[in-house]
């Protein structure tokens, strides 16, 4: 039941990992029982309350001799068949396939360093099954907290390098059934690979603490067929260019505000809710200082964040522009001005 | 000293109780909080912060002030100075440890996270490929240049002072122990001076480094180790300075003696540990 | 007070004015009243009753945050908190739980007992003893005040990692202070520690004489005063990094985040042997007593406290292992942390050695001893395949590791101090507790603590990730147990309480001065031990009979 135990191993290294664990637990319980096993003995016939007189000798260089050598030989033991999968897990080189998996306050983007596109991968799952506050809340799916909008989708039987770094904190890159964990450091690159033996859909969650919604960040991974792959990505790579904002484009204020709710209500509405009133620490941008007083001091703040408040480097200048000049005309806020994406990246600096 | 079948006083001075600790319980906790409320830009954070720094001084005035007339009353024996020493030994090993740690960070900065930024691994490639580095730095990945310290400027004049303190330190110590109190007097008074000069040259060092060479407490990894290890390095050069005055000021008052004087001797193993950071200072933050 | 007391150690049963030191400051000994007496104090007696004291308080407001923890946790779903403040709670438990109440329990009970185990008047510094407990209050103070500042209370773990550490708010910053003034404390509680235990020991006690909680409280001061100003300077530069404008912790300037981490640990894992060693020392005092047998291999235990505390210094990454560190520096911590195995492993089997051909009786002191043994093994070895690596990498921050570290601090530091209370109250109060409450105390924990922790470990290795507010369906119904455990388990040490105060309010009757019939130092002065003991070392003869009878000398 995987309930008790590790999720199916999908790699090599996964085997390898549940296999050295089962190696180790057989040993450990071996010299539980034995160690315990003589104590108990001890408790039960070596009590006073039987009569049992003490035998004062306190000391025997033999046996303190082989009790401290036979650990260790044992440890040698252990540690023998580990060391070489730690020299498996740490050689990445040969990959085929490359990814840079960006970790964001609070969740993954993925670029495919070999094919010139990347996407991010959000939660899906909706605040109404999370959020039981008041009420027990919609029905919780099947696959609650561990679904996401677009996985990371990798062909089979392919070893797969991913590149880990991070936008603003330290994340964790894990897939439990692969035997992988990378932390994602800011500013620095990390790696790890897998090679995955099966086709499925596999789930993981970022497994270093990362601010408010460190529980609310899953990483799902999508194994296909090495056909399907190549099909998956002569779409994605059409659709990255079609969907890709023209840089040339002229925004009109309107088209600002529609595009900028849809990344109000993919990015900010957690905190600062839909009606732009906030809660608890966060505050609300209905009326707010920021929200309705010069422009550079709201791209500054989206751009890198305050206390609680994430940066949002991560977004496109399109996105950043676009939300901004929506929190900027809605709420009932009404400065009427709108930020474009030139200013943002002249922000950016 | 008292190891295997060492000195049992009869009576080992137990000191009565004492209101200074709390006072200092006090002090830090106004200290701590007032920082916090500061550095946060809440309303009365300094003044908090001043108070508690306030209340410390007089505590150590009062607190040192009782040690001071136990001892000249006689109440320190033999077994009581071995614990000052085993006391001030140890006391002296933790503050070996907080340097250590930042010591840590210069050599973790010099060894891995500046070349790995600066000029190989994937993080270079890949993020920061831009930088380049070799040190000590005078930029950072993402900092205003600035201009990386020399060392024999100032820095070997003041190896210089510091090396001589340590010495004229010394002479008078055996002024002390060979009851020529003109000796220790002279000593001590030329150690502090010593002392100040170096604080005065360090200030100027600061001043140049601030407003002429850029280097700033934000300017990268070099910048952050330079001033916090010469920082806390110089305020240890000024705790010791006001040990050793304190010193000077009993001397003068004509307490010590050529057996007793732990308080002399525990001041001057401060001034010598000060001393030995500073070599360490000197060759690998502005030397090497 | 028996007469074989009171002709040995004539000092022994002063009365608060009686006695003279031949000096002239009589004002010391007109013992001060009232408030006074507990703010002023410096005696190592009172000190040590406040840290005691202090620490349950803290032992309960870091366990009122764990229910908070385990309720929301009880099912999927936010049910009470946000997950800001969720993570304030973890934070808080862990900082809390580790500085405020296991480290001073410790400290307190080398206090009260150091003097009188080693014969020594007091501790060596008895005014700074004062200051270092002093700074604990204030230091809590400035925790509890944080949870109602603007953005909270610190919310970064008790591991306090940057960059997340560094968005903080205000909260932050009181940690941070707070952790100042604990680290002082700590140090200065330690100087006292080694120095008196390394120059007031009694005649004819040598270091290879002393009571083995002498030996564990010396090494474990030493920790501290290596460790403690290593974790001061990390929070500092946390704290310029923060305001300041520095950058160890920044890679756009040349620093890392790792860094952090590398020094954290440094002090860290020491760390996790400073509230595991004064355990051991505990319980090889106890298991003795009550197996009426000296202690097997004292030697060797005092070797392998010094090799524990030698290898700690050294295994520091293995709480890195999935930051990426190159393969040799990662083997390199893996065989170092396997091989403290051995030295604690040399530790059990002394224990049951010294229990084997024993004539054992089972008061409660030894029943949490025996407890301790069995489950801190078992996190023992939980920590061992935590230790290697690549079992590590699915097991990293889960609660598998939340398992781990529950068995060895609570079953562990926590049990071997309740171990301590029951085994010390008689000469602390004078009064004998119910043996029933006592036992009727270790069952229902023995029980509870394993209905809550064991689950974890199926937790971690199914993946659940460790401080999450919320979770995937599969993890719900060891949550669900776990969570009822933790209600019960806390309920249970109400019970201890209660238990404590009737021992001081009488017990079930007068302890004689050695109920137990052991045979170190503390024994043979009165029970209630008296304000002023060994006021002039005990007698030679004296030392020698205890030494022999722990056949420690012939
Ligand atoms: C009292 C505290 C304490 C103690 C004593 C220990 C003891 C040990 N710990 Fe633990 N540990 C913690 C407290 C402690 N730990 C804490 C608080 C954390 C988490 C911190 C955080 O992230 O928040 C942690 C985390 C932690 C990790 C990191 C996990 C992770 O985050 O991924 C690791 C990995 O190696 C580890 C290993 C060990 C080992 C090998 C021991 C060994 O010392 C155990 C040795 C004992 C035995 C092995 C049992 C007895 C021996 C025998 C009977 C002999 C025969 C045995 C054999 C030959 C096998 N610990
Ligand atoms: C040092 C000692 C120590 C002790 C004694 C404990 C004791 C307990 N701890 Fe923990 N714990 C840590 C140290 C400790 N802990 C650390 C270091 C962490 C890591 C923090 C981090 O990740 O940063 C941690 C993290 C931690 C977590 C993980 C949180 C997370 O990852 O989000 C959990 C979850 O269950 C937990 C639970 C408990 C429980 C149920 C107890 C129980 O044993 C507590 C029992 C005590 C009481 C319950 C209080 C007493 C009674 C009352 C208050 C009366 C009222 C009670 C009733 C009416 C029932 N602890
Ligand atoms: Cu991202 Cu935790
Ligand atoms: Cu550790």
């Amino acid at each position: 039941d995987s309930r008790f135990d590790f999720q199916p191993a999908q790699t090599s290294i996964a085997q390898d990992i549940h296999d050295l664990h089962s190696w180790l637990m057989v040993v450990i319980l071996v010299i539980f029982c034995l160690v315990f096993g003589v104590m108990f003995y001890a408790i039960f016939k070596h009590r006073r309350s039987l009569g049992h007189n003490a035998k004062p000798f306190h000391e025997n260089t033999a046996v303190e001799v082989a009790w401290t050598l036979i650990p260790a030989l044992i440890l040698v033991v252990m540690a023998w068949p580990a060391a070489k999968v730690v020299l498996a897990q740490k050689d990445s080189h040969d990959a085929t396939l490359t990814i840079k998996a960006t970790g964001y306050q609070w969740f993954w983007g993925y670029d495919y360093l070999d094919s010139g596109f990347g996407y991010k991968s959000k939660l899906v799952t909706p605040r109404s099954q999370i959020e039981n506050y008041k009420s027990a809340g919609d029905a919780k799916g099947e696959h609650y907290l561990l679904e996401v909008d677009e996985p990371l989708v990798v062909p089979v039987d392919t070893k797969v390098r991913i590149l880990t770094t991070s936008n603003d904190v330290i994340h964790s890159w894990a897939m439990p059934a692969f035997g992988v964990k990378q932390d994602a450091i800011p500013g620095f690159i990390r790696d790890t690979w897998f090679k995955a033996e099966r086709t499925g859909i596999f789930r993981g969650q970022c497994s270093e603490l990362c601010g408010r919604d460190h529980g609310f960040m899953p990483i799902v991974v999508k194994v296909v067929s090495k056909d399907d792959y190549k099909t998956w990505l002569g779409k994605k790579q059409a659709e990255a260019k079609a969907a890709a904002d023209d840089p040339n484009k002229t925004w009109t204020r309107d088209e600002l505000i529609a595009r900028g709710q849809k990344v109000y209500e993919a990015n900010c509405v957690a905190c600062h809710k839909a009606d732009g009133k906030g809660g608890g620490p966060f505050p609300a941008l209905a009326g707010s200082k920021i929200a309705t007083g010069p422009k550079e001091g709201h791209v500054h703040i989206v751009l890198t964040g305050k206390n609680a408040m994430p940066s949002w480097a991560g977004l496109t200048d399109t996105e950043i522009a676009a939300v901004i000049t929506y929190e900027r005309n809605s709420f009932g806020n009404k400065t009427g001005d709108f930020v474009l994406p030139k200013d943002v990246k002249a922000a950016r600096k | 000293m008292n190891v295997e079948n060492g000195i049992h006083d009869p009576h080992y001075f137990v000191p009565a109780p004492s209101r200074w600790p709390i006072v200092g319980s006090i002090a830090l906790f106004c200290m701590g909080m007032g920082a916090a409320f500061w550095m946060n830009d809440v309303g009365a954070g300094k003044y908090v912060l001043l108070t508690g720094f306030a209340i410390l001084i007089w505590m150590i005035f009062g607190w040192f002030g009782d040690v001071i007339r136990e001892a000249q009353a006689g109440q320190y024996g033999t077994q009581v100075d071995h614990s000052l020493r085993w006391g001030m030994s140890w006391f002296i090993f933790s503050e070996v440890m907080f340097f250590a740690a930042f010591f840590g960070a210069l050599f973790y900065a010099r060894v891995i996270s500046v070349p790995e930024l600066g000029f190989f691994s994937h993080t270079h490639d890949l993020l920061w490929h831009n930088f380049n580095a070799v040190w000590p730095t005078s930029t950072g990945p993402k900092v205003d240049p600035y201009q990386p310290m020399e060392a024999f400027g100032l820095p070997a004049i003041n190896t210089a002072i510091l090396l001589t303190s340590g010495a004229t330190l010394t002479w008078a110590h055996w002024g002390l122990v060979e009851g020529k109190r003109d000796h220790l007097k002279i000593g001590l008074a030329i150690t502090v001076l010593l002392g100040l000069s170096f604080l005065t040259l360090q200030a100027i060092e600061y001043h140049h480094a601030w407003t002429e060479m850029s280097l700033h407490l934000a300017s990268g990894a070099y910048g952050a180790t330079f001033y916090m290890l010469t920082g806390f390095h110089g305020m240890h050069v000024l705790v010791g300075t006001i040990m050793l005055i304190t010193m000077l000021g009993r001397a003068l008052r004509g307490h010590f003696t050529p057996k007793h004087h732990f308080g002399f001797e525990a001041a001057a193993w401060y001034w010598h540990f000060v001393d030995v950071v500073w070599l360490i200072l000197f060759v690998f933050v502005y030397w090497l | 007070m028996s007469a074989a007391t009171e002709t040995l150690n004539p000092a022994g049963h002063a009365d608060e004015h009686g006695h003279d030191h031949g000096h002239d400051h009589d004002h010391g000994h007109h013992a001060s009243t009232g408030w006074r007496r507990w703010v002023y104090a410096t005696n190592h007696k009172d000190i040590g009753t406040l840290y005691l004291w202090f620490a349950f308080t803290m032992f309960i407001t870091g366990g009122t945050m764990a229910l908070g923890i385990r309720a929301e946790l009880f099912h999927p779903g936010l049910q009470f908190w946000q997950p800001e403040f969720f993570n304030q709670l973890t934070t808080l438990h862990g900082v809390i739980m580790v500085f405020g109440a296991i480290m001073p329990a410790f400290t307190g009970l080398a206090n009260w007992m150091l003097p009188l185990m080693l014969g020594a008047p007091d501790m060596a510094f008895a005014r700074m003893n004062n200051w270092s407990f002093w700074l604990l209050p204030p230091a809590a103070l400035l925790l509890i005040i944080s949870l109602f500042v603007p953005g909270g209370a610190a919310a970064g773990g008790w591991t306090l990692y940057p960059p997340l550490s560094i968005q903080g708010g205000m909260g932050m910053d009181f940690a941070i202070f707070a952790i100042h003034l604990l680290g002082i404390s700590s140090i200065m509680g330690s100087i006292n520690i080694v120095t008196t235990i390394l120059n007031m020991r009694a005649p004819g006690m040598t270091l290879l004489k002393m009571p083995m909680f002498a030996w564990t409280s010396l090494v474990t001061a030493y920790l501290l005063i290596a460790v403690a100003p290593v974790l001061a300077g990390a929070v500092t530069m946390l704290l310029t990094d923060r305001h300041f404008g520095t950058h160890f912790f920044k890679a756009a300037g040349g620093g890392d985040p790792v860094l952090f981490q590398h020094i954290f640990w440094f002090f860290g894992h020491p760390e996790v042997y400073i509230m595991a060693l004064p355990a051991f020392g505990i319980v090889s005092q106890i298991i003795p007593t009550f197996s009426r047998k000296p202690l097997f291999g004292y030697v060797s235990m005092v070797y392998a406290t010094a090799s524990i505390a030698i290898l700690s210094f050294m295994v520091w990454g293995h709480h890195m292992f999935a930051v990426g560190m190159p393969a040799t520096t990662q083997l390199f911590f893996m065989f170092m942390t396997m091989l403290i195995a051995v030295p604690t492993g040399v530790k059990v089997f002394n224990w049951i050695a010294t229990m084997w051909q024993g004539s054992m009786s089972f008061e409660t002191p030894m029943l949490f001893a025996i407890g301790f043994v069995c489950l801190f093994t078992v996190g023992g070895f939980s920590g061992l395949v935590l230790s290697i690596a690549p079992i590590d990498t699915e097991m990293q921050d889960t609660y598998y590791v939340v398992a781990h570290f529950h068995y060895v601090l609570v079953a562990g530091a926590l049990f071997s101090l309740f171990a301590a209370v029951y085994y010390w109250l008689p000469k602390w109060t004078g009064n004998m507790y119910s043996e029933k409450a006592g036992k009727f105390h270790f069952w229902w924990s023995m029980v509870w603590f394993n209905v809550t922790f064991f689950p974890m470990h199926f937790l971690g290795l199914a993946g659940m990730p460790r401080r999450i507010p919320d979770y995937p369906l599969q993890y719900t119904d060891f949550n669900s147990v776990a969570s009822v455990g933790a209600f019960c388990f806390g309920l249970g040490q109400l019970f201890f309480l209660y238990n404590v105060i009737h021992t001081i309010r009488g017990g079930v009757g007068k302890a004689p001065a050695n109920p137990w019939d052991a045979h170190t130092l503390e024994w043979e002065v009165p029970s209630p031990a008296p304000h002023h003991t060994w006021e002039s070392p005990p007698d030679e003869a004296l030392v020698k009979k205890g030494l022999v009878a722990q056949a420690l000398e012939h």
